[in-house]
C-alpha cells in the first residue's frame, strides 16, 4: 500500500503525448507515400537525414541539460518535427541543408527555449525558414512530378539519388522543374486559362496541379484521420483553409491576368493540406482555446494568401506559421470562453473580475 | 419528460459500480472503538459536552455546536468515553483533529428520544433547529451543514429543490443501493424538507441513467406526488451541484452565488434519507451507507457503518490485502483523497472506501512538460482553460489566474484524467487557491495595519501639538512675569487699566503697516487658491478608483481649502474697506 498523499484524481487515462505524436506521424504516412511516388527518393533522403539530425541533436541537448534522454526521446516530438520538416523540404536538396534545417529546429527553436512544450515557434517551420533565405537557389528547385518527366527519362534511382544528396553530382536535365505556384508568381500578363493550357503542370492535372494535388489530398487524409481521432479541434484547420478560400475567392478576377489563381489551387498546391492539418494544430506554438485557434488558423491563411499572390515567395505556409505564432499569445488575451456563471466573456487581462 | 441541458465538457468513465451491488447493504459487527471528530469542514470544532469516564449512550449528543457552521456530534454506540485528544482523521490534509474516543459497551443501547411523524404541522425554522441538532452535513462529499442549507429567512424563497441522486464517480454506489433499499424513507425525507422549505413549487430528483433499479424504485415511490424523478445521461461530473442545476433547469449558478441566491436548494440523497431518520424517527447521524469496493478486498460491498468505525476494522471484514492494494482513498477515484494509514474513522462525509490493486490504478509516472494540446479544455465541465491556468500557476501570476476564473474551479479532476503528459492539473490549482487566498488575508492585514499606524501618527501628533501650544503659553506667561519684574512694576498692584494699556501698546508695536498685510494676505489668497485646485484634483482622481475612506479624506481636505480661501478673500475685502 503506497502511503503517500496523492492528489485527486487517482485515475488517468490511457492516452499519452508519445501516444498522440505516433498518431500524428501515422497520420503523415499517406502524404508521405504520395509524394516519394510523386517525386521519388529524394523525398525518403530527406525524411531520413532530417530524422537522424533531430534525434541526435535532440539527445545531445538533453545530455547537456541533464534530463533523461530515454524519457524526453521517447516521446517522439523530435521525430514529429524531423518528419514535417522533411517533408517541407524540396528532394534531392543537398544533405547540409536538411542537417542546417534539422539543427537548427531542434537546438535554437525547441531545446534552447526549454524543450518540448516550450517553444514559441513551430521548431519545423524556423527551421525551413532558416534555409529558405539562406540557401534559396537550393531550395527553390523541385524535382518534376513523375507523370510530366521527359519520356525516357526517371527520376534517379537510390543510388543516383544518393549521389546528387551527399556528392553533389548534379541531376539529369528535365529531372527538377518548377512547382503549379512558381508557375503562376512567373507568368504575370497571362489569363489562368493561358496558363492552364500553356503548362502540363496543369493542362494535365486532375484538378489542381499533377503531383502536388495528390499529395494534398493524402495530407487532407491524414489530417482529417486525426481530426476523428480527436488529437485536435476542427478550429485551427478550418480557420486556415477558410479564410485561404474565402482570400482566393474575392481575389479570383474571374481568371483575369492579373488573378493570383483559383480556389482550388490554392488549395490543393504547396503546402496547404500539410499545414491546415499538420503544421496550423502544432499546439504548443498555437492560439489555445478553441475561438483564438479558429482566429490564429484565420490568420495563417490570410497571411498565407497575401504572400502567395503579392509577395515574393512561391509558398508561405512557413512565414505565415510564423508569423501567426507571434501573435498567438495576444489572441489567447482576447479569446476566453465564456467561463460557467459568468455572464460574459473575459479578457485575461482584466483586473478586477465581476463578484 | 423533462428538457435536459447538456453541460459543456466532461468524461466517460468506466463505472466499475457492479462489483460492489452484489449483495444488500449489510451490517458491521459493532467495533470496539469507535472515534468521532468534532471538526467541520466549514465552521468551528464542536465543543465536547461530556468528559473522559461518561457513560453515553447511543444518539447521545456528546458536543455541541459552537457558531453557525459547526456541526454537532452523537455518540453512534453506547459505552464510556475513554479519551477526548486529537487524533488524525480521514481528511485530506491528515492532520489530527479533535476527537471523542469511546469505548463501546456491546449494549448498543439508544437514549430515549422525541420523534416527530407530525412534521407537516411543525414550523420551519423548529424543523431546521431539529435537522442542526442531529448533526446533519450534506453526506455528498463537502460536508455543509443542512440546517444552514434549508433555514430560509423571510425575504428569500425557494421555488426549486433538486435531490442530488446521481452518484456520478465510479466505485461508489453507497446512494444507489441506499435507494433501491429504502426509497420509502428518502421520498418521506423529501417531504420534511418540503415542509421546511415552504412547499416549494419543483421537486427533482437528478439521478444518472446508469442506475435503472434506484430511479424504478423512487418513481414507484414518488406516483402521487409532484417529486418528479429525472434520469440524465451518465457523464462525469453531472453530480456536481453546479452541473446538476444546469443540466435540470437551464440555469447556471452565478460565479460565487449559492443555489439559495438563486431560489434553489440542492441536498444529496443520502442527506435527506438522514434528516428523514432525525425528524421522523428522532435518530441523529450516527451511521451512513459506505461502499467498501477495490480489487484490495476480497468482497466488495455496501454497509451501514456507524460513524466512528476505524477503516481497519472495515477493511479487516472485506478481507483487505495490504500487498495487494495501490492505493487507499476516501470518496471515488475522481476527487477522493488518500489515506496514508488505516487507522483513522469514517467520518459523515466518507461514501466510500476504495482500495484499488496494482492493475486497476498503477503509479502514477511523473509528469511530462504539457504541449498545450487542449484535451484538458474540451473536458473542463466549467469552460475553464485548465493549460493556461496550469503555465499562470506554475508562473504564480495570481492576477492572470483570477482573470482566469481559478475560483471558479470545482476540482473535479476531468481535465487531469485526459492529460496526456499526466501532469496532476488539480493540485496545482489547490495550491494556488491557497496561495491566493493567503496573499488576500495578508493584504488585508496590511491595510489595517496601516490605518491603525496612520491614526496613531495623528494622535501622536496632535498629542505634540497640544503640548506644544502649552509649553508656548507658559514661556510667555513667564516672560511678561519676568519683563515686569524688570521693570519694577509689581504685577499684582498693576491697575488693569494699566495691563490694558500695555498690551495695546504691544499690538501696536506688533502690527504691521495695511500695505504689508495686504501683500501678504495676497499672498496667502494665491497659495490657498492653488490647494483648492489641487485639492479638486485630487478628489476627481479617487472619485473615480479610490476608496470610500480616501474619497471622504480628500473631500474634507477640499472643505477646509475652500473655507481657507473664503477667509482670506474676506480679510482682503477688510483690509481695501479700510
Amino acid at each position: 500500500m503506497n502511503s503517500k498523499q496523492i492528489s485527486s484524481p487517482q485515475t488517468h487515462n490511457r492516452q499519452s503525448t508519445a501516444k498522440i505524436m505516433q498518431l500524428v506521424l501515422m497520420a503523415t504516412l499517406p502524404g508521405a507515400l504520395i509524394l516519394s511516388y510523386q517525386f521519388g527518393w529524394g523525398v525518403l533522403l530527406n525524411l531520413f537525414i532530417s530524422t537522424l539530425t533531430c534525434i541526435v541533436t535532440e539527445a545531445m541537448v538533453l545530455k547537456l541539460r541533464n534530463r533523461s534522454i530515454n524519457t524526453h526521446l521517447g516521446d517522439y516530438s523530435a521525430v514529429v518535427t524531423a518528419v514535417l520538416l522533411g517533408l517541407a523540404l524540396p528532394p534531392l536538396v543537398p544533405w547540409w541543408v536538411v542537417v542546417t534545417a534539422a539543427t537548427f529546429s531542434i537546438l535554437i527553436a525547441k531545446q534552447l527555449y526549454g524543450g518540448l512544450g516550450s517553444n514559441p515557434f513551430n521548431p519545423a517551420m524556423v527551421g525551413y525558414v532558416v534555409v529558405l533565405v539562406s540557401f534559396p537557389i537550393e531550395m527553390t528547385t523541385w524535382v518534376t512530378p513523375i507523370s510530366l518527366l521527359p519520356q525516357g527519362i526517371n527520376h534517379p534511382g537510390l543510388w543516383d539519388s544518393c549521389m546528387i544528396v551527399f556528392a553533389g553530382s548534379v541531376p539529369i536535365d528535365g529531372v527538377t522543374g518548377a512547382t503549379p505556384l512558381d508557375l503562376f508568381k512567373h507568368s504575370k500578363g497571362l489569363m489562368v486559362e493561358q496558363i492552364y493550357n500553356n503548362n502540363r503542370l496543369f493542362s494535365n492535372a486532375s484538378f489542381a496541379g499533377v503531383g502536388w494535388e495528390w499529395a494534398n489530398v493524402a495530407f487532407l487524409i491524414g489530417g482529417l484521420a486525426l481530426l476523428k481521432a480527436r488529437i485536435f479541434t476542427w478550429h485551427g484547420p478550418i480557420g486556415m483553409l477558410g479564410s485561404l478560400t474565402l482570400m482566393s475567392i474575392l481575389f479570383w478576377d474571374a481568371g483575369s491576368s492579373t488573378s493570383p489563381g483559383s480556389p482550388v489551387m490554392h488549395l490543393f498546391s504547396g503546402a496547404s493540406m500539410l499545414g491546415a492539418f499538420f503544421i496550423v494544430t502544432d499546439p504548443v506554438s498555437s492560439a489555445t482555446s478553441n475561438r483564438g485557434r479558429l482566429i490564429y488558423g484565420a490568420l495563417i491563411g490570410l497571411l498565407i494568401y497575401i504572400i502567395r499572390a503579392w509577395g515574393s515567395y512561391p509558398d508561405a505556409v512557413a512565414f505565415a506559421v510564423l508569423l501567426g505564432n507571434f501573435a498567438a499569445p495576444f489572441i489567447d488575451n482576447y479569446t476566453l470562453p465564456r467561463t460557467y456563471g459568468h455572464r460574459q466573456r473575459h479578457r485575461a487581462t482584466a483586473k478586477e473580475i465581476d463578484k | 419528460m423533462r428538457h435536459l441541458w447538456e453541460t459543456p465538457g466532461g468524461v466517460h468513465l468506466s463505472d466499475n459500480k457492479a462489483q460492489s451491488q452484489t449483495m444488500s447493504i449489510g451490517q458491521v459487527p459493532l467495533p470496539k472503538m469507535l472515534v468521532l471528530p468534532l471538526n467541520s469542514a466549514f465552521g468551528e470544532t464542536a465543543k465536547a459536552s461530556v468528559r473522559v469516564g461518561d457513560r453515553v449512550l447511543k444518539g447521545q449528543k456528546i458536543a455541541d455546536i459552537q457558531g453557525k457552521l459547526s456541526v454537532a456530534v452523537h455518540a453512534s454506540s453506547s459505552g464510556i468515553v475513554s479519551s477526548i485528544e486529537p487524533r488524525t482523521i480521514a481528511h485530506p490534509s491528515g492532520l489530527p483533529t479533535p476527537c471523542i474516543e469511546i469505548t463501546t459497551d456491546g449494549e448498543d443501547r439508544w437514549i430515549e428520544s422525541t420523534t416527530y411523524p407530525h412534521y407537516q404541522h411543525i414550523d420551519p425554522s423548529k424543523l431546521c433547529d431539529i435537522i442542526s441538532q442531529a448533526g446533519i452535513v450534506g453526506m455528498g462529499g463537502a460536508g455543509f451543514p443542512s440546517a444552514v442549507k434549508l433555514a430560509i429567512d423571510g425575504e428569500k424563497s425557494v421555488d426549486t429543490l433538486i435531490i442530488n441522486a446521481t452518484e456520478c464517480e465510479p466505485f461508489i454506489t453507497a446512494d444507489d443501493m441506499l435507494i433501491r433499499e429504502r426509497a420509502a424513507e428518502i421520498v418521506r425525507g423529501i417531504d420534511v424538507i418540503n415542509c421546511a422549505l415552504g412547499k416549494p413549487k419543483t421537486i427533482l430528483i437528478g439521478i444518472e441513467n446508469n442506475k435503472p433499479e434506484a430511479i424504478k424504485a423512487l418513481q414507484e415511490h414518488c406516483n402521487g406526488t409532484h417529486i418528479e424523478v429525472v434520469s440524465i445521461p451518465t457523464k462525469y461530473p453531472s453530480g456536481g451541484e453546479k452541473q446538476l442545476i444546469y443540466i435540470l433547469t437551464g440555469k447556471e449558478l452565478p460565479s460565487g452565488a449559492l443555489p439559495m441566491n438563486i431560489g434553489m436548494v440542492c441536498l444529496n440523497i443520502a442527506t435527506v434519507f438522514a434528516i428523514k431518520r432525525a425528524v421522523i424517527d428522532g435518530q441523529p447521524l450516527i451511521s451512513r451507507v459506505t461502499t467498501i469496493t477495490g480489487q484490495a478486498c476480497d468482497i466488495n460491498r455496501n454497509y451501514e457503518v456507524l460513524i466512528g468505525t476505524s477503516v481497519e476494522h472495515l477493511l479487516e471484514l472485506n478481507e483487505f490485502n495490504r500487498e495487494r492494494c495501490s492505493r487507499l482513498i476516501v470518496g471515488g477515484p475522481m476527487m477522493g483523497f488518500t489515506l496514508s494509514t488505516t487507522n483513522v474513522s469514517v467520518t459523515k462525509t466518507s461514501a466510500c472506501i476504495l482500495a484499488v490493486s496494482h492493475q486497476e490504478m498503477p503509479d502514477s509516472s511523473p509528469p511530462q512538460p504539457c504541449i498545450r494540446c487542449g484535451l484538458c479544455a474540451e473536458a473542463c465541465p466549467a469552460s475553464l482553460l485548465p493549460q493556461q491556468l496550469y503555465w499562470y500557476a506554475k508562473a504564480e501570476n495570481h492576477e492572470r489566474l483570477q482573470a482566469h476564473h481559478l475560483f471558479d474551479c470545482i476540482e473535479c479532476g476531468a481535465c487531469s484524467y485526459v492529460c496526456p503528459s499526466k501532469i496532476p492539473l488539480v493540485q496545482h490549482y489547490r495550491t494556488s487557491k491557497g496561495d491566493i487566498l493567503t496573499a488576500r488575508a495578508e493584504k488585508a492585514m496590511a491595510f489595517k495595519a496601516r490605518e491603525r499606524f496612520e491614526f496613531r501618527a495623528i494622535r501622536l501628533d496632535k498629542i505634540d501639538h497640544q503640548r506644544e501650544s502649552k509649553r508656548e503659553s507658559r514661556k510667555l506667561f513667564s516672560n511678561n512675569a519676568a519683563q515686569q519684574r524688570v521693570s519694577g512694576k509689581p504685577p499684582l498692584t498693576a491697575s488693569a487699566e494699566d495691563i490694558i494699556k500695555a498690551a495695546q501698546l504691544r499690538i501696536q508695536t506688533k502690527q504691521i503697516s495695511p500695505e504689508k498685510q495686504k501683500a501678504k494676505l495676497e499672498r496667502t489668497l494665491i497659495a490657498a487658491q492653488m490647494r483648492l485646485e489641487e485639492a479638486e484634483q485630487r478628489l476627481a482622481d479617487v472619485l473615480d478608483s479610490g476608496t470610500l475612506d480616501q474619497q471622504t479624506q480628500h473631500k474634507a481636505t477640499l472643505e477646509g481649502a475652500k473655507q481657507k480661501v473664503d477667509k482670506t478673500q474676506q480679510r482682503l475685502a477688510k483690509i481695501n474697506l479700510q
